[in-house]
């Protein structure tokens, strides 16, 4: 069967780059070089969640970041006030508490679809940054929070390096296994066409739920990691624009594929980190990229290789070859 | 026998204007009922009303003994109401085999299992090709569904139904747009699964070569009323109906 | 509580409400006409006040001049970002996300060329001439610049609607939102509309950017502050309703205004809660009665 062999070569691909970032505290010629690669896991894992959600079923949310600010802050407020001991339990409890916040919204957010549900999740999101920036006693606003360390044992940068990696592979290989599974078909079908799911017998928004509580407990746990990457937290992973970062990742790899936020959140941070280095407008870079892609590559980059791939695979079967 | 389906005087209106008007009927097992009538007599309301698209002013409407005006689609359809669409209604970028397969993953209440690939549901699958095969399309499990012709998107819709080992199954419209060939074969089609399935079904066709070829029984509707239900012969001879609808298309 | 604070406090808000109205109303005009979401309808705002400092405090340029000119230099780089690229995504499958991301990457260049153009520090604009100080209205001491813009904003508001509903170019563009295949048989230059619709809009953001900027000190990423309120108002008023967004703006504006009076510390949650509250118990905004929007 074609979809499985496509399947299996997407599987290979996944292991092989996770070997590959295995293999990179190796050869690494710097920390720089290890925190760089931290930040692109995290964001993959970040921006593959986001695409469970936009890519599969449908739902543009444009407020992940209150979830991915949810995860940060756990684990940086109670490393805190608590002690670091508290970094791995707060990790968890964090992404607990994220799926809880999300069953709350999520009823909420699902009532309305397009661009209104796109409208409101952006509303909750800007109220949770707004409840951040503002509860200064508590969360010490702007300043955010400094000095977060992981536990002694994973206070070394290659070890907390491969701790994350161990995670990453455990969430990618979780969201392979659900895109695999008949719920994974069953939300794909949603996106396509949800009043047909509806006579199939089935709850569309029960499902959208389901994947939106898991979604968030998944970005959940990138901003956690993340608080041990910077050993720091601020108000920016609450803000909207870094909901809009995730979404561009997705865009850029490609939303029609597994794989393709995590290429976007590669090349993006990748872009940031090179362009970042050379001048201060970054970002200017990363919109015309972005508007280059929108306009000429709408698949985003794995979408258009596949495609070609395809196109050559069919041409050389037509000649017989 | 019990019928399966109970239609009680329903009605419907759109702002004042009355779409459907105290239609009653019954559908018993085995039924292979048409649902003619001319454009704007409110045939597709009806399918609507009886799938809880849209719920009736008034009236009952009793399934398997149980009523169901005004439920929600998921509840009719988990009880054993199918519909296939007038409009095709499909799943465009999933390959032939998953439209079928999801329906038979919500079928066997696997739908919504995750972690074990659609792969190992063998079940779902074995039933998914059993279904393609019966209607001719197994040779294009692996495309997408996009791909096929109009005529077969139609059978795949008709597929995915037909999953959901319905207790009553509703077509609307099922040879619509299709070539005069496609015609002929989709008729006989529909009348191989009715038997090869076992199926009751109610189906609403402009096609008089299909209706007075395969249906066992005929409802008119005029004007969102039932003008008169019959045999195909009572339907021909009927000097109401001649006047009021086939005489100007026959 | 004195009477004078209230009116002081309300004014301030209708103020805002004023400057909320002239970006959100570009903003819902382009939802309703060109069915588009223009995210970077921010950053014309700033541009327009990014325009009027030059012209005013570099060029010389009178302040009213300097703001025409800042609304017609903001329109047409917005036509021109809807004719270069804009145009090429209508009608694309999903193409919604697809506008999300190309006006969102906009907002990500404007913010940029802004920074390489005028720098990063705050720049400040005088109020113009005659409007520096206050005026005595009943017994109280209103600032004349703040009335001046809440004047301004109701010709604008006014002005625009009869444009909309009594000119002919008004009529074809609400035309356009219905059915443009329609119009285009009819012989009408559908694309020259939008791109015309979309100037117009972003026009408009130019200008409330060059009217706020003698109250707000001009600075790089304004945009996204006002892109996110003017959102709220637009979601408020209903998508597409051009008073709707008045109304919008002048409940954001109060509320916000009051809420900074009251509880200055929590001011800027409040707007986001009123979208909530909104959008939960009526989504299709608070001006549109629902039944009239989905026939």
């Amino acid at each position: 069967m074609e979809s499985n062999k496509r399947g299996w070569t997407t599987q290979w691909a996944g292991i092989a780059v996770l070997a590959l970032f295995a293999l990179l505290p190796l050869v690494k010629t710097s920390d720089y070089q290890l925190t760089v690669a931290n930040n692109v896991l995290l964001w993959a894992v970040f921006a593959m969640s986001f695409n469970m959600l936009f890519g599969v079923t449908g739902m543009l949310s444009f407020g992940q970041a209150l979830y991915f600010g949810f995860g940060a802050y756990s684990v940086g407020l109670f490393a805190y006030y608590q002690g670091t001991w508290w970094f791995l339990p707060a990790l968890f409890l964090g992404m607990a508490g994220s799926g809880i916040l999300a069953l709350l919204i999520g009823p909420l957010v699902l009532r309305l679809t397009g661009v209104y549900f796109t409208m409101l999740t952006l509303a909750f999101a800007q109220l949770g940054w707004g409840i951040v920036v503002k509860w200064y006693d508590f969360t010490n606003g702007d300043d955010g929070i400094q000095g977060i360390m992981p536990p002694a044992a994973l206070s070394n940068k290659v070890v907390y390096y491969y701790f994350c990696l161990v995670l990453v592979s455990v969430s990618v290989w979780f969201l392979w296994r659900i895109s695999r599974s008949p719920f994974g078909l069953m939300l794909r079908c949603i996106r396509q066409n949800p009043s047909r799911v509806r006579f199939l017998g089935r709850r569309v928004k029960r499902n959208q739920l389901r994947i939106y509580v898991i979604s968030a407990v998944f970005t959940a746990l990138a901003g956690g990691l993340m608080a041990g990457v910077d050993n720091s937290v601020h108000t920016g992973m609450w803000y909207w624009t870094t909901s809009g970062e995730v979404i561009l990742m997705s865009i850029l790899g490609g939303m029609g594929q597994f794989f393709g936020p995590f290429v976007g959140a590669a090349i993006m941070i990748l872009i940031e980190d090179m362009v970042g280095a050379r001048t201060e407008f970054w970002s200017m870079v990363i919109g015309i990229v972005m508007l280059t892609m929108v306009i000429l590559l709408p698949k985003g980059v794995v979408g258009e290789l596949v495609q070609l791939k395809e196109r050559l695979f069919k041409r050389s079967s037509a000649l017989g070859v | 026998m019990e019928p399966v389906l109970v239609v009680d005087g329903i009605e419907k209106s759109f702002g004042g204007l009355k779409v459907t008007d105290k239609v009653s009927f019954s559908m018993f097992p085995g039924d292979l009922t048409a649902i003619i009538g001319p454009n704007g007599a409110g045939k597709t309301t009806l399918f609507n009303i009886l799938t809880g698209h849209l719920a009736p002013d008034a009236g009952s409407i009793r399934f398997e003994g149980k009523e169901i005006a005004g439920a929600r689609t998921q509840d009719i359809v988990t009880m054993g109401m199918g519909r296939a669409f007038q409009i095709t209604s499909i799943f465009p970028e999933e390959t032939v085999l998953d439209n079928v397969r999801v329906a038979c993953l919500s079928k066997l209440r696997e739908a919504t299992v995750f972690i074990r690939p659609i792969s190992a549901h063998k079940r779902a699958t074995d039933r998914a090709y059993q279904i393609l095969e019966s209607l001719g399309l197994e040779k294009f499990s692996d495309r997408r569904a996009f791909e096929l012709s109009h005529g077969d998107q139609k059978l795949l819709d008709i597929g995915i139904a037909l999953a959901l080992e319905p207790k009553l199954l509703l077509l609307d419209e099922p040879t619509s747009g299709m070539s005069p060939e496609e015609r002929l074969l989709t008729r006989e089609l529909i009348k191989k699964l009715w038997s090869l399935f076992n199926l009751t079904l109610l189906f609403i066709e402009h096609d008089m070569d299909m209706v007075f070829g395969i249906a066992l029984k005929v409802l008119v509707l005029q004007q969102g009323a039932l003008l008169v239900e019959g045999t195909p012969e009572e339907i021909r001879s009927n000097p109401e109906v001649i006047t009021a609808y086939l005489g100007e298309e026959l | 509580m004195d009477p004078s604070f209230l009116v002081i406090q309300g004014i301030s808000g209708l103020t805002m409400a004023m400057i909320l109205f002239l970006v959100a109303s570009g903003l819902t005009l382009l939802f309703g006409v060109v069915n588009v979401f223009n995210f970077a309808h921010g950053s014309f705002y700033m541009l327009g006040a990014y325009f009027a400092y030059t012209f005013v405090s570099i060029l010389g340029f009178n302040f009213w001049v300097s703001l025409l000119l800042a609304g017609v230099a903001a329109g047409a780089f917005g036509m021109l970002m809807e004719m270069l690229f804009l145009r090429r995504i209508y009608g694309r499958a999903e193409e919604a996300g697809f506008q999300i991301l190309l006006t969102y990457s906009f907002i990500l260049i404007i913010d940029d060329l802004v920074k390489m153009v005028w720098g990063t520090e705050y720049k400040s604009l005088q109020r113009p001439d005659g409007f520096s100080g206050s005026v005595e209205l009943l017994g109280m001491v209103l600032p004349s610049y703040n009335l001046a813009i809440i004047v301004l904003g109701l010709l604008v508001a006014v002005g625009s609607w009869l444009v909309l509903s009594r000119t002919r170019g008004g009529r074809i563009a609400r035309a356009t939102a219905i059915d443009r295949e329609m119009l285009s048989t009819l012989g009408v230059n559908v694309p020259l509309t939008l791109s015309l619709t979309f100037g117009i809009a972003t026009a408009l953001g130019g200008v409330a950017g060059a009217l706020a900027a003698p109250l707000r000190s001009v600075t790089p990423g304004a945009g996204i502050e006002v892109i996110i309120d003017s959102l709220i108002v637009v979601v408020l008023g209903g998508m597409g309703n051009f008073w709707g967004a008045l109304l919008g703006s002048l409940i954001i504006g109060e509320v916000t205004a009051f809420a900074v009076a009251f509880v200055p510390d929590w001011a800027s949650l409040f707007s986001f809660l009123v979208m909530i509250v909104v959008l939960i118990f009526k989504p299709e905004g608070l001006f549109s009665p629902a039944k009239v929007r989905r026939a």
